[in-house]
């Protein structure tokens, strides 16, 4: 032991033995240099691919820019949700593709995650039989490649439907046949607004009625009716204003006539084909996803709520399926952009959504191969950050609920 | 109250009867398939479904089928009222399916290349076999080398091939393959950028990235066939499958680094720091320690990306590449094969055959999994 009055005499502390390390040994160089490297290169690739880009343009005597959009096409397109002719513009082009896009994607989407969370279910199923089909329908459809389903649907499309004259009837005019699908439509009349708009108002009084009671039911201990008074809360209202506004809401069913089904809205075969051929293969993955959200709550969760003593319901709604959707959403949101992704496949079988008719037949004709891939995939990264942006904002809230 | 309760028994319960019948067919019945009445339901309703739909699958498939042509009448012998599925035309058209347009002289070249393939990838494949690291040296760097050369020709006197008479199934292979062995170690370089500290690595990888993963695969093949040509020094012109093969590394490489990066996510601190303390580096660290593992945990999501690359390249038929679905279509427009179903035919032998591959990548990817999950049993 030192003595206390002496002061120890410490060592000065080791500074880092400058003399043997190279400045090439110290991270800051090292990070500065591989970072220079990499914009250099980058820059450098980036430079020597335009100026070839500039060559050869040059060479062949070809324009850019995107004075080609207000250009009129000059070429048709079978299927638009916009008025659209030959006289229209490429700008026209652009969003009649983005429109079908959008469409096939929220059809898509709507009846994918249906089938995919039966599927999902029917997989974990007590019963033998609806378990084997699941798997086998999972199995089956994952394993084979998008294109060759489109093709495979698109054919049968064609071929082994009925003739228009002999189509597959259902109730509501709805009707199957090798020229599409018919479907009823609504047809608005002048006071048709009115109903819209007691429909949005219902609804979201009503969804704001749940949320209140389920608050006061949280608050209080106390159980009160939630659905019912809901249901009345929406119901009641839309049709005292569809009585009182005298709308008449008018169907047009599609009917046989001569050769053709007339009125109503018709799907074409292409579009029949590219969602029912979506809706199949994206289903599979998304009965994966929720049956994995379902497995990855443990038993415990369930027998922990029952010993708490809630009802069959509530141990449903306020256990596992918060939990279970927690793991559910992240994929499910990905596979509902690999939907629309998947959708550009339309290309193949003739539907006209945006890479078929911007990327393929646009392309063709104004021969601008830059600026219209670049605006393609300008609308997919739209979607695409989209997406996450939305995922992200989920994410935080998922993750501050959790602890 | 004066007398109180005594909540004891006194006198044993008699043995409750054993169940049923808790073993055997009639009790696997009825857990399984009567357990409820709507089970029941259920049951009969898929029974129906199965009466409904197998029957006439199987004629189609197995009894209304034509399986022989003994005269050559090709199309023709697919050609009569409820006719089933068309073999002959599988038959028939097999060559093309297998080889595409391959020179047919020389198609022992390809199957030399197959066989080649399957001898140095099973001592991978096979756990307990020996002579791994010599196989992988061959398989991964060696092979690819002598089947370009064996495909392509040109050297050793083989009569030269161009590309455009590769096709079919060996076709699908070859671009899957090359993605397979070039689109991982890229993607394991983008997620170990985009865990790095350095903020423009980090942002370049972001940005290749999720680029790459926002985009459709056939857009960036339309890129690869329209655009690329565009941006190559004039006079050079690359082939149109490199250039595919490219597109579809640049795209798969985007969706494995994504994948690495969940492995990397996983692994917890203490891994870095106890390797850190050890005295490693950082690529040894990372080599050693981190990616072992993190690779390790993410198998699972490594086989499903080579899963979704073998299917994908099923997209190159649209930019013209007689891949094996390509020529199925191709085959199916043959004037001297039309019939009513000699395409939906072709379709699902397609189908089964893309179906063998996957199923067997997936169940191997689970028989691995279990062979490694040894380090997480507590």
């Amino acid at each position: 032991m030192p003595d206390k009055s002496v002061p120890i005499e410490t060592q000065p502390a080791r500074v880092p033995a400058q003399a043997n390390s190279a400045f090439y040994n110290d991270p800051r160089f090292r990070a500065f240099i591989y970072q220079g490297l990499l914009v250099v290169g980058v820059v450098a690739l980036f430079w020597w691919l335009a100026s070839n880009a500039q060559q050869n343009l040059a060479a062949q005597n070809k324009q850019t820019g995107f004075a080609f959009l207000d250009q009129p096409a000059g070429f048709g397109i079978s299927f638009s949700l916009i008025p659209f002719d030959r006289a229209s513009s490429y700008l026209q082009v652009y969003f009649v593709g983005i429109l079908n896009t959008l469409l096939v994607a929220s059809i898509g989407i709507v009846l994918a995650t249906m089938l995919g969370f039966v599927i999902g279910i029917a997989r974990l199923s007590s019963n033998f039989l609806i378990r084997q089909f699941a798997a086998i329908y999972v199995e089956t459809i994952r394993n084979m490649p998008l294109l060759l389903q489109l093709l495979f649907w698109y054919f049968l499309m064609l071929n082994a439907l009925p003739a228009v004259r002999n189509a597959i009837t259902l109730p509501f005019g709805i009707a199957l046949h090798q020229r599409g699908l018919n479907l009823p439509a609504l047809v608005p009349d002048d006071r048709f607004i009115f109903l819209a708009v007691a429909i949005v108002v219902a609804v979201i009084a009503g969804l704001v009625f749940r949320r209140w009671s389920l608050k006061q039911i949280e608050n209080t201990g106390r159980r009160r009716p939630v659905w019912l008074p809901m249901l009345a809360i929406i119901i009641v209202p839309i049709f005292l204003v569809y009585f009182i506004s005298g709308t008449r809401i008018a169907f047009d069913f599609p009917e046989l006539r001569g050769f053709n089904f007339r009125g109503g809205f018709t799907a074409p075969p292409e579009l029949t084909a590219l969602v029912l051929g979506l809706v199949v293969y994206t289903a599979a993955f998304i009965a994966e996803i929720v049956r994995a959200g379902i497995q990855s709550v443990s038993h415990g969760q369930t027998e922990a709520a029952s010993a708490l003593g809630l009802k069959e319901g509530d141990r449903l709604r306020l256990v596992i399926v918060p939990q279970a959707m927690r793991v559910i959403i992240p994929p499910l949101t990905s596979q509902y952009l690999n939907l629309t992704k998947n959708s550009s496949l339309g290309a193949a079988i003739g539907f006209p959504e945006l890479v078929n008719v911007y990327v393929g037949t646009a392309l063709n004709q104004s021969g601008r191969a830059i600026e219209i891939i670049g605006m393609a995939m300008l609308v997919y990264l739209t979607f695409s950050l989209t997406t996450s942006i939305v995922m992200n904002w989920y994410n935080s809230r998922v993750a501050l609920v959790e602890r | 109250m004066t007398d109180t309760t005594v909540f004891v028994r006194s006198q044993m319960e008699p043995a409750a009867l054993p169940p049923k019948r808790s073993t055997g067919l009639v009790a696997w019945l009825r857990t399984n398939l009567f357990a409820t009445p709507g089970d029941t339901a259920m049951t009969i309703i898929a029974m129906l479904f199965v009466a409904w739909l197998v029957p006439p699958l199987w004629q189609f498939l197995v009894t209304d089928a034509v399986w022989s042509d003994p005269e050559g009448l090709r199309g023709e012998a697919c050609r009569f009222e409820g006719v089933g599925a068309c073999w002959v035309f599988i038959q028939g058209r097999f060559n093309f399916f297998i080889y595409g347009f391959y020179p047919v002289d020389q198609i022992w070249r390809v199957n030399v290349m197959f066989l080649l393939g399957i001898i140095f990838i099973l001592p991978l494949l096979v756990p307990r076999a020996p002579f791994k690291r010599t196989a992988a040296v061959m398989f991964f760097l060696v092979y690819p080398v002598v089947a370009y050369f064996l495909m392509a020709g040109g050297v050793f006197g083989l009569r030269p091939v161009p590309t455009n008479f590769w096709g079919g199934l060996t076709l699908t292979l070859i671009i899957s393959l090359i993605g397979i062995i070039a689109s991982t170690p890229i993607g394991i370089l983008l997620a170990l950028g985009r865990q790095s500290k350095l903020p423009i690595i980090k942002a370049f990888c972001v940005g290749f990235i999720e680029l790459w993963r926002a985009v459709p695969l056939i857009t960036v093949l339309f890129m690869a066939s329209v655009m690329f040509p565009l941006f190559m020094p004039q006079g050079v012109s690359v082939d149109n499958l490199a250039r595919a093969i490219v597109g579809i590394i640049l795209f798969e490489s985007a969706y494995m680094a994504e994948v690495v990066r969940g492995g990397l996510q996983a692994m917890p601190r203490g891994q870095y720091e106890a390797a850190y303390a050890l005295g490693l580096n950082k690529p040894k660290t990372m080599g050693l320690i981190i990616l072992p593992q993190a690779l390790k945990h993410v198998i699972p999501g490594i086989v499903n990306t080579f899963i979704a690359l073998f299917k994908d390249t099923s997209l190159v038929s649209i930019i013209g590449i007689f891949e094996l679905l390509n020529t199925v279509r191709a085959a199916g427009s043959d004037i001297n094969w039309s019939s009513p179903t000699h395409a939906v035919t072709g379709y699902i032998f397609a189908g089964f055959v893309f179906w063998v591959f996957c199923f067997a990548m997936s169940r191997y990817s689970i028989y691995m999994e279990r062979r490694l999950h040894t380090g997480h049993k507590r």
